[in-house]
């Protein structure tokens, strides 16, 4: 279980989260979302350590991270996967190496093991044989699916999914959709995906949170959302231009 | 200039040289402790050395030639007709002690620095270095490391093996176009050039790749705002690591004694 506690986090003087407070379960599927700039990606990087709070708690399984060192925090880590809005392929490697990279960090397995188990999480979002491709001779919903490979390798708990279906095309963002739950159904891991998509959200959420002017305002079934009577959230579920939402 | 904004420029430059400081210090202890990142250190040998080759080449070659041309000219005006091969200890000194390091730094500064602070700036922009810290993999020791020690161990080679293509070229300006005693020309290079002459051009030019790894490698950890950033951090990257090279160049050449 996640729960993060008052979070507040400025940039220069912008600031971005005013006291977020939020409890994922084990094994649901939440989603963030929000507009553009609102803060969404600064708050899943808090999980990881990739930006540390100015105050507030997170607290992964009741322990809470926010006081760790790097060191300590590495740990943690090992129980996160994320898939980045670019898929953050590393372009040096080939997609197989790429894919073996977490399993290298993370795990004992021998070289051929790390190999096979790459292959396997590779099969397990649909590609095959490209193995040896660099990642800039892949599309854009190929990267997803490899930066998804990559993240579900070394076997995690907990996956965030930075922005899936933005950058490929509506049927791709379908299939990365489609893989999202299966990744839940198979694997059982706890999911938190930020999006502005809203097709997509109602897809995939066992929970919605709507994250507005750095803090969240709402929580809910999608059909909790669908039906909430705040105007804010229905001017962005329903893409409205004329609303209460400022600064867009 | 009033006296906030003089402050505003002290703070801001003991913060550079405050983050400078801590990259410098968890690369060297990254240096010093396991695991290696091997492979990157065999990919950057290969980068930073065998790639800057030909570069080194042109510019030793045309720089012994020139050295060796005002040393003749030198020679020729102020001591006399005749004189010209006692040029030969001063070329080769000149060339080893301060020349060949600081064109070979200079030449791998704008090579390799701005392309360490392109391709990691680049990583940092596309979340790759993010990608890096998720999957458990510390950028310095991943990315840094690899980089610094293989500029401290290639610079030295790269500036020894320009120092002999210099060498040579200013012999031959000297003795085959300006028809020098080539005999006088070698005897007296060999009996009042010493060893540590080269020696102390190697100490410069392992501190010089420790420069351009750094700035490179910080300039590129820091990079923001998209292309236009990744072309301000491999700019930055050019100038500061020249300006520094010039000034450590003198300090280093105080501090080292003449011989040994």
């Amino acid at each position: 279980m996640i729960q993060i506690v008052d979070l507040h986090k400025s940039f220069g003087g912008k600031k971005v989260l005013q006291g977020v407070n939020l409890t994922i379960n084990r094994s649901e599927t939440v989603v963030i979302i929000g507009q553009s700039g609102s803060g969404k990606s600064i708050l899943i990087k808090h999980l990881i350590g990739l930006i540390r709070p100015d105050k507030g708690q997170i607290y992964v399984d009741g322990e809470e991270i926010t006081c760790l060192n790097e060191e300590a925090f590495s740990k943690v880590r090992r129980k996160f996967a994320m898939l980045f809005q670019g898929a953050a392929l590393f372009d040096s490697l080939t997609v197989l190496e790429n894919v073996m990279f977490g399993l290298k960090k993370y795990s004992d397995y021998s070289s051929e093991e790390i190999k096979e188990k790459s292959r396997q999480a590779l099969h397990r979002v649909g590609l095959r044989g490209i193995e040896n491709l660099m990642p800039h001779e892949l599309s854009g919903g190929m990267k997803k699916r490899v930066g998804l490979a990559r993240a579900i390798a070394y076997q995690p708990e907990i996956i965030l999914y930075d922005e899936p279906s933005t950058g490929i095309d509506p049927i791709r963002a379908d299939a990365i959709n489609d893989l999202i739950n299966q990744m839940k159904k198979d694997l059982e891991v706890t999911s938190i995906v930020i999006t502005h998509d809203i097709v997509s959200t109602y897809k995939v959420a066992d929970r919605i949170a709507m994250l507005y002017q750095g803090k969240i305002i709402e929580t809910g079934t999608p059909e909790e959302i669908r039906d909430s009577p705040n105007q804010i959230v229905q001017q962005f579920i329903t893409g409205a231009a004329e609303g209460p939402i400022e600064n867009w | 200039m009033d006296s906030f904004q003089k402050k505003s420029l002290f703070f801001f430059f003991v913060q550079q040289v405050g983050e400078v400081g801590i990259i410098l210090g968890q690369t060297f202890r990254g240096i010093f402790t396991r695991p290696w990142e091997k492979k990157n250190f065999v990919h950057q040998l290969e980068e930073v050395g065998v790639r800057s080759l030909p570069v080194v080449s042109l510019t030793a070659a045309f720089g012994g030639l020139v050295f060796g041309l005002q040393t003749y000219i030198g020679f020729h005006r102020y001591i006399g007709p005749g004189s010209e091969a006692y040029g030969g200890p001063i070329i080769s000194l000149g060339l080893a002690k301060e020349l060949i390091p600081i064109l070979v730094g200079l030449m791998v500064s704008g090579r390799v620095g701005s392309s360490m602070a392109a391709e990691i700036g680049t990583m940092r922009i596309t979340e790759q270095v993010d990608a890096l810290v998720s999957l458990g993999a510390d950028p310095i020791r991943y990315l840094v490391v690899p980089r610094a020690l293989a500029s401290i161990v290639m610079l030295p080679c790269l500036t020894l093996y320009g120092d002999i293509i210099g060498m040579f070229a200013g012999y031959f300006y000297n003795t085959v176009l300006m028809g020098v005693n080539r005999y006088i020309y070698i005897r007296n290079t060999l009996l009042y050039m010493e060893f540590w002459d080269v020696v102390s051009g190697l100490i410069k030019a392992a501190v010089f790749g420790a420069i351009i790894a750094i700035i490179g490698c910080w300039q590129g950890l820091k990079t923001e705002a998209g292309a236009a950033g990744v072309g301000r951090a491999t700019t930055r990257t050019v100038v500061i690591s020249s300006i520094l090279i010039l000034i450590f160049n003198f300090f280093l050449s105080k501090a080292l004694p003449a011989n040994l």
